[in-house]
């Protein structure tokens, strides 16, 4: 097998895992920067549309470090994608496939499931929900917890921050509300 | 939080202008002191740049994954974040202990997190949002990468969400 054909396997946990973790001291390392995502989203705010609203107004040029970074993650995608995409579908356990079956979801081509995420289902009650409302779940938490999974889970957690071990404790809490409770009813719309 | 009273107006006093982010938030802060041209940033680029890498080929930006994890039915997203968390929290001790210099040789700045409400209520909100999109903010960009192009819609409203966060700040309990 080629280096590039290995490349192109889904890479196994213990290989993400650490190489994320490493994220943390490289960008420590290369500026004293903390590790964060979601804040790229206030940043965004603040320089597009802070309507003077006093949490939009800081020196949002000195993070634009952080809108680097995401333009980065973006790239990435695209160039994984073109180059080194996987060209089997994704493998997930028998039984979540058994249960999207009977939400119409069949396609395991891309990332994300097409049947659901796609611009004609965004006109639809459930595509908007799942992708409009979810959206807002996504940004509105994440700020009102100071932190997603990469400020909190990862970042505050590696500087035994006990307020992120809640705060993770509150993300993993909602998502099995959501998975396992909530979503079915809205798989089915 | 009861920071709202102190807010200090950039333009009048641009060197507290960190102070108050972090006061608001203590996410994600630019702690350098080293004035640099723009172009340094092209660093953290390259750094977001492998890192979408990461997320594409690990299937973290994969809905089918996240919803995997939250049904208990596959080891990868524990295992990938766990491993992650390991080799944070080993880098930091790491730092801290050999007092290890930035490149520019300052020190390397890190700060408490205060405890508030808006962590669990938030915690709780960004949950449910994670597992309906699959996605927290880093896998929106990479997901939109990967030819999601609909995932615009998706982070125009989490762009939104954190907005309307923003307005009402001072009305929620933290």
């Amino acid at each position: 097998m080629s280096f590039i054909e290995w490349l192109k396997q889904p890479w196994p946990w213990y290989v993400a895992g650490p190489l994320i973790g490493l994220t943390v001291p490289t960008l420590l390392l290369l500026g004293n920067k903390s590790f964060g995502i979601s804040s790229s989203l206030r940043h965004v705010c603040a320089a597009c549309l802070p309507a003077k609203i006093p949490f939009f107004q800081y020196d949002w040029k000195k993070e634009v470090w952080n809108l680097f970074f995401v333009f980065g993650i973006f790239l990435g995608g695209i160039l994984t994608t073109l180059l080194l995409s996987n060209p089997n579908p994704i493998e997930v356990h028998p039984n979540l496939v058994n249960e999207l079956a009977g939400y119409g979801i069949n396609d395991y081509s891309g990332l994300v499931p097409r049947d659901v995420f796609n611009w004609t289902a965004l006109f639809t009650l459930r595509g908007f929900l799942m992708m409009v409302v979810g959206g807002f779940m996504v940004g509105f938490g994440t700020r009102y917890a100071g932190g997603c999974t990469s400020g909190h889970a990862i970042m505050g957690i590696s500087n035994l921050q006990w307020p992120s071990v809640v705060a993770t404790c509150c993300f993993m809490a909602g998502g099995f509300l959501m998975a396992n409770v909530i979503l079915p009813f809205i798989l089915r719309l | 939080m009861s920071t709202n009273t102190s807010f200090v107006q950039p333009q009048t006093q641009q060197e507290n202008t960190d102070f108050e982010v972090r006061s608001l938030d203590t996410m994600c802060i630019n702690e350098s002191h080293v004035k640099e041209p723009w172009y340094a940033n092209v660093k953290y680029l390259v750094v977001g740049i492998l890192f979408g890498i990461v997320f594409i080929k690990a299937e973290i930006i994969s809905w089918f994954r996240i919803q995997e994890m939250f049904r208990l039915q596959s080891f990868h997203m524990y295992g990938v974040i766990g491993s992650a968390v390991a080799v944070g929290m080993l880098s930091v001790f790491l730092i801290k202990k050999f007092n290890i210099k930035t490149l520019q040789g300052e020190k390397v700045e890190f700060h408490d997190k205060k405890f508030n409400k808006g962590q669990i209520y938030g915690g709780l909100t960004f949950g449910l949002g994670w597992a309906i999109t699959g996605a927290c903010p880093g896998p929106l960009f990479a997901q939109i990468g990967s030819g999601a192009t609909v995932i615009i819609v998706t982070l125009l409203s989490a762009i939104a969400g954190t907005w309307v966060y923003g307005k009402f700040r001072d009305r929620l309990p933290h």
